[in-house]
């Protein structure tokens, strides 16, 4: 194995630990941690609610290479409080996203959350935004800003406006990207609104599928570490500098979208006007099979 | 949360060189271990902060078990728990003690 | 105070203001004969996808006019559309793309200002006040990420409980002095004072860098957001110089 190779073992990146996805994402030995566990630069607020810290605030951020190239990496770990923002959570993101300004480096976020955490909703919340306008500052700098979108969280609430506001988003079908959660329009809206429990509505509404087809995400991979690895080194390949072209773009194709979808009832009917043979099939297709499926999605072109 | 913590002599130290060592996440049933090389050679000490109440006796067990089992020597082990079984406990120490004795890349 | 009162308090020299549904869009002329754009989202209302296309439109026009004038961004807003369809089209991007035309307008030139008069919510608070520059209240203006009654729902605590801690610390519960604690908000307005000068004297400090997490440092609401953020930026300074050098 030479050092700029990964593990090679195989890794669903859906039950991955925030720490076993930046190994494999990472060149083998590559990374360094900072603000790591061992500073113990916990959570100040949730003992307030005599809930359990983790050492590391349930984000993991450090630097590392990714075939030969030096890149800034933050992975959130979904299984600690759903992986949400808190105040030291966010700040480390924060940080890191300042420094990719500062140093010139693309930054590869490995999105797994449920949004702002409620125990901390204010610094949660204010953490969203000073991270959103970091990374577009990174961006007008000429920097990537790449999201990788697959574990159990899912990525909701302020989570996904972060990622809108990603230069790339990189998608496995489980990669849920959503603003409100199903537990979340049920609970305000009904259950006519939306079933949380109809596992297979959540998916072709939310699902990294629909969002790939959509041109939610721009690309779309298996559940596999060295899946997401690849996707990643084809991603860093690519820059562009953030500007009001690319904002213009971006209007155009969010309009566009409303005109070609707005009076969609479901995902299906998407996938119908789209073109897709057989929509109603999209959910079983495995990877291959659905990216050929995929030809005439609504491709973003980078307009993001 | 109730804190519990724990030093105990241990004649064989951990091998390997890592500094330190992280496993598991804290979440129901489950919880983290954090392994630093900080206590003197035959001294393990063990921290624990958890979510389940009114547990000492069998976090007491566990972790003589564990530190008769194993060579636990110049450890300083901080633990956050969500409420682990004793199992699970004892699976994550195990886990964390190979993964600082594992050779540095 | 209600919408008319405080346009006819901020631009008693007259402004040309548009009602679109629940937005509103247009121009106005400043005490000091300067113009600037103003734009909303009002009556308390949701933002959802055809809203966020729409106020997105009109900030990508007006960085295009590069005219370089300020632009008030006025809300009064409730969350954002939690609805099927609004999930189903994406709303994540629309709200992103929001909040980014409003970024690149501060980084353009254009000084943004949020003027939160009522209240204001999750994602929609995140795509409009909190992306503008800088952001100020009027008394009675009433931010949350969540109510309190849900936020008893989710964390499964009785709400006497949750209203009990939210005396002990601002981080958590609605409300302005908490966002302004926490440095979200730079400053309360003073309703009983005329409002062109205080939009003057907000227009008059020059455009920076993010102070939030400062801001909520100083005033003891967020006490360690600035200080680890500062340290991410210094490690990752001195830790890229070693792989350089060494």
């Amino acid at each position: 194995m030479t050092a700029a190779t990964a593990n090679n073992v195989s890794l669903s990146w859906y039950e991955a630990s925030a720490r076993q996805r930046i190994d494999a994402l990472v060149d083998a030995g590559s990374f360094s941690e900072f603000i790591g566990p061992e500073l113990r630069e916990t959570s100040p607020h949730l003992s307030i609610f005599d809930l359990p810290e983790q050492f590391d605030d349930g984000i993991v951020i450090g630097c590392g290479r990714v075939n030969g190239s030096s890149v800034l990496v933050a992975a959130q770990e979904g299984r600690f409080m759903g992986g949400a923002f808190g105040e030291v959570h966010g700040a480390k993101l924060t940080g890191l996203l300042r420094a990719a300004c500062t140093l010139k480096q693309n930054v590869l976020i490995l999105f797994d959350t449920g949004g702002v955490r409620l125990q901390e909703a204010n610094a949660g919340e204010l953490a969203i935004a000073e991270i959103m306008r970091a990374i577009v500052a990174a961006r007008r700098a000429g920097i990537s800003v790449i999201g990788l979108i697959g574990g159990r969280a899912g990525c909701y609430g302020g989570g996904s406006l972060i990622a809108g506001t990603c230069s790339r988003l990189i998608v496995s079908e489980q990669g849920r990207i959503s603003v409100s959660g199903p537990e979340v329009i049920e609970t305000n809206r009904g259950i006519e609104e939306f079933d949380s429990r109809d596992r297979a509505l959540v998916w072709r509404t939310m699902g990294g599928k629909h969002r790939y087809l959509i041109g939610g995400a721009d690309m779309f991979v298996d559940d596999e570490a060295s899946a997401f690895r690849l996707a990643a080194i084809d991603a860093l390949e690519f820059r562009r500098r953030w500007d009001l072209a690319v904002l213009k773009a971006e209007q155009k194709r969010l309009e566009r979208r409303l005109q070609r979808f707005g009076d969609a009832e479901d995902a299906v009917d998407i996938w119908q006007v789209l073109g897709l043979n057989e929509p109603t099939n999209i959910p079983a297709l495995p990877t291959d099979v659905f990216l050929r499926a995929a030809g005439n999605r609504e491709n973003a072109d980078d307009a993001r | 949360m109730e804190k519990l913590s724990f030093r105990l002599s241990s004649p064989s130290s951990a091998s390997g060189t890592r500094p330190q060592a992280i496993v598991g996440v804290v979440a129901s049933g489950n919880l983290e271990v954090l392994l630093e090389r900080t206590s003197p050679p035959d001294v393990c000490t063990i921290e624990i902060a958890t979510a389940a109440h009114g547990f000492g006796m069998v976090w007491d067990a566990v972790v003589r078990d564990f530190v008769a089992r194993r060579s636990a020597g110049g450890l300083r082990i901080s633990i956050n728990d969500g409420g682990a079984r004793p199992d699970t406990v004892a699976l994550r120490l195990a886990q964390g003690v190979r993964k600082i004795e594992e050779p540095e890349r | 105070m209600t919408l008319d009162d405080i346009l006819a308090g901020l631009f008693p020299n007259g402004s040309k203001i548009e009602v679109i549904g629940a937005m509103i869009a247009g121009k106005a002329t400043m005490a000091d004969g300067k113009p600037i754009h103003v734009l909303g989202i009002i009556q308390g209302q949701n933002l959802g996808v055809d809203e966020a296309i729409v106020l997105a439109g009109h900030v990508i026009e007006i960085i295009g006019s590069h005219d370089r004038a300020p632009i008030l961004v006025l809300v009064d807003s409730a969350s954002q559309r939690m609805s099927r369809r609004d999930e189903l089209l994406g709303l994540n991007e629309y709200l992103s793309h929001l909040a980014k035309s409003l970024l690149l307008a501060e980084a353009e030139g254009h000084r943004t200002v949020g003027l939160l008069y009522g209240g204001s919510a999750a994602g929609a608070f995140i795509a409009t006040a909190l992306a503008a520059g800088t952001l100020v209240a009027l008394p009675g203006a009433h931010p949350a990420v969540m109510d309190l009654p849900s936020m008893a729902r989710v964390t499964k605590l009785p709400i006497e409980v949750l209203k009990a801690k939210a005396e002990a610390t601002p981080v958590f519960a609605p409300g302005l002095d908490n966002m302004v604690r926490t440095g979200g908000i730079q400053i309360i307005w003073d309703e009983t004072a005329p409002l062109a000068p205080q939009l003057a004297a907000v227009l008059e400090r020059p455009a920076g860098r993010d102070d939030r997490d400062r801001l909520g440092a100083e005033r003891g609401g967020r006490r360690k957001a600035v200080d680890i953020a500062d340290r991410v930026v210094a490690m990752a300074t001195s830790s890229s110089r070693e792989l350089r050098h060494g």
